[in-house]
């Protein structure tokens, strides 16, 4: 499984992806960060099978909000306005399947932002929910989640 | 009638446009009475926070304004430093930074050409349209855009944000295997580049000639990205150190970028289309080919061939890399000591969209009093205005979503990088009825 985490972690909630990351890694979970520009995110996904792509989306969910979308069986509904991206995540995974070159597993997990301004904290509710990304991913990797399994405690983010 | 029913539209995306930023025109019948492009600009930010920073900290703190051409950032941060405390980086490490600006610039140049501004031309809303037709094309594209990334993962030690350039040289540098390993792909990237050159010149473009202010970095024996005299083709020729006694920042209420303009004259334009006419005869061989046989000759004057001349520079670049990696032989030392000193430095360097402007003053303990980052959308801004205002007259006759459609093509001529703001650019034309101006 290979999972890729899009984000500026300079620029408010769409620094959530790198902030999922960490949090994978603590776990002793290999993460890339990437900017989340749609032909590097192609690339990046070139040859694997099962993918995780973690971005920040605005869909007009509640702040801090995680979806779960099936990347191969939904159009993306949502802007993703990682503005670095130049090229968002929503645009890859349309172009990906107009070239054939999604993964033949593509999971996106999408957490609601409302900050995206340059310079800008991540939101409370956003830093809310990297815990529970990260978990959920972390027990598709068939890791044990439970809080008896000694995994370091969140960090206060 | 045209232009005398008052009509508004309002789109919330200006697609293929890296940031946000927000464009009004308003016509007066067959006179454009108002154009204003609205962006934000986030370097005066960056210039607030690098204050007290240690001048080591510049060349990564600032890389971070761009997730699109880091590298320029860091290499005008880089260089003004150097300056700043009168430091000379070794030749060696002046050829990887050069190969490190040819990553960018195939990076950068490769999602513009493809990905941004090939689907106006061929009639398609995005690049996905376009790959539903044209596969192989984007396929292409796909392929230089990772070379690229290759080169600035390589030099810049990771795939985001690279860290490994520091004031002085490069906290690391490859070996001449590594730098090999690379020959291969960038042949063909040099073919694929020509074929850009090919396809890219056979679009349609619009009969728009303006009388542009071109300013680009000349270097006497290099097609410029790093040093270099500034020069326009209305007689502009200084150092870098005397940038702001020739040219201007003035604030406008409609943006919170300030415009920048050639003190005493107005609008002038950086990018490739500068460069290209100014150092036409400073491109290796190959390149000035592909470049006649794609019929531009410098002056080029019609923005809308700015696509070409990006495939040009995508062809330079290949070439400019491919001679860096035969002549490299690594630094004896990564980088030369940069010891705190007080001073003042200024260096311009030539990102993928045009020239970008730093200064900074240390102190003796080599942090950082002040300093002015002059970014190459800001130097536009005023000049894709200046576009807007002469090409929306020639729009009169069209439907407004077409003319509308246009001046969005318009912009994306310049590649704007408003990407360090955020996202959606909205656009209002507002046709006003004469009488009611």
């Amino acid at each position: 499984m290979r999972i890729i985490c899009c984000g500026n972690p300079e620029r408010g909630d769409d620094g959530v992806g790198v902030l999922v990351a960490k949090r994978l890694r603590d776990f002793g979970i290999e993460a890339e960060t990437r900017t989340g520009e749609a032909l590097e995110l192609i690339e990046a996904w070139s040859g694997a099978n099962d993918v995780i792509v973690v971005d920040a989306v605005v869909t007009g969910a509640p702040v801090g909000a995680v979806q779960r979308l099936e990347g191969r069986q939904v159009t993306v509904p949502c802007s993703l306005p990682g503005s670095t991206h130049g090229f968002s995540v929503a645009e890859a995974f349309e172009l990906a399947r107009t070239l054939g070159r999604l993964p033949e597993r593509l999971r996106l997990y999408g957490i609601e932002g409302q900050w995206f301004e340059l310079g800008t904290e991540v939101s409370p509710q956003v830093r809310r929910a990297v815990e529970e990304v990260a978990r959920q991913i972390a027990a598709e990797c068939g890791l044990p989640m439970g809080s008896s399994f000694g995994y370091p405690s969140a960090p206060d983010l | 009638m045209i232009g005398r029913t008052p009509r508004t539209i309002r789109v919330n995306t200006l697609a293929r446009v890296e940031g946000e930023g927000a464009l009004y025109i308003k016509m007066a019948g067959e006179r454009v009475v108002d154009v204003k492009l609205k962006i934000y600009e986030p370097p005066r930010f960056f210039e607030a926070f690098l204050k007290g920073r240690h001048f080591s900290e510049a060349p990564d703190i600032t890389a971070r304004i761009c997730g699109i051409c880091p590298i320029a950032y860091q290499m005008s941060a880089a260089h003004a430093i150097e300056r700043a405390l009168g430091i000379r980086i070794d030749p060696a490490v002046r050829l990887l930074r050069r190969l490190f600006y040819c990553g960018e610039w195939i990076e950068s140049h490769t999602l513009h050409v493809y990905m941004l501004h090939a689907p106006d031309f061929l009639g398609y809303q995005d690049v996905i349209a376009m790959a539903r037709d044209h596969r192989p094309v984007v396929e292409r594209a796909l392929r230089l855009k990772k070379l690229g990334n290759r080169i600035v993962t390589l030099l810049g030690g990771r795939e985001i944000h690279p860290i490994s350039a520091a004031v002085g040289g490069f906290y690391k540098v490859p070996t001449k295997q590594q730098l090999r390993e690379l020959v291969e792909d960038l042949k063909w990237a040099l073919e694929d580049s020509l074929e850009t050159v090919r396809w890219s010149a056979t679009f349609e473009f619009p009969d728009f000639e303006q009388d542009y202010e071109f300013v680009a970095l000349r270097h006497p024996d290099e097609y410029p990205f790093n040093e270099g005299r500034l020069i326009s083709n209305r007689g502009l020729d200084v150092d870098a150190a005397e940038y702001e006694d020739h040219f201007v920042e003035l604030h406008v209420k409609h943006s919170n970028a300030l415009h920048s303009m050639v003190r005493g004259r107005g609008s002038y334009l950086v990018g490739p289309l500068a460069r290209f006419n100014l150092n036409f005869d400073k491109l290796p061989k190959v390149a000035q080919e592909a470049a006649l046989q794609a019929g531009l000759k410098p002056p080029v004057e019609n923005p809308f061939r700015s696509i070409v001349v990006r495939a040009v520079e995508l062809v330079f670049a290949c070439a400019e890399a491919l001679r860096a990696i035969r002549e490299y032989e690594p630094p004896a030392m990564p980088r030369v000591e940069a010891p705190n000193r007080a001073g003042v430095g200024q260096a311009i360097t030539e990102a993928p969209r045009g020239i970008l402007y730093h200064r900074y003053a240390l102190d003796e303990k080599g942090l950082i009093i002040a300093a002015k980052i002059v970014p190459p959308t800001s130097q536009n801004q005023k000049r894709i205005e200046d576009d807007l205002r002469g090409y929306a007259t020639q729009l009169v006759a069209w439907p407004l979503e077409e003319a509308t459609w246009k001046c969005e093509q318009a912009i994306r001529n310049y590649d704007p990088c408003i990407s360090c703001a955020t996202h959606f650019l909205k656009l209002t034309v507002d046709r006003a009825e004469a009488e009611g101006v």
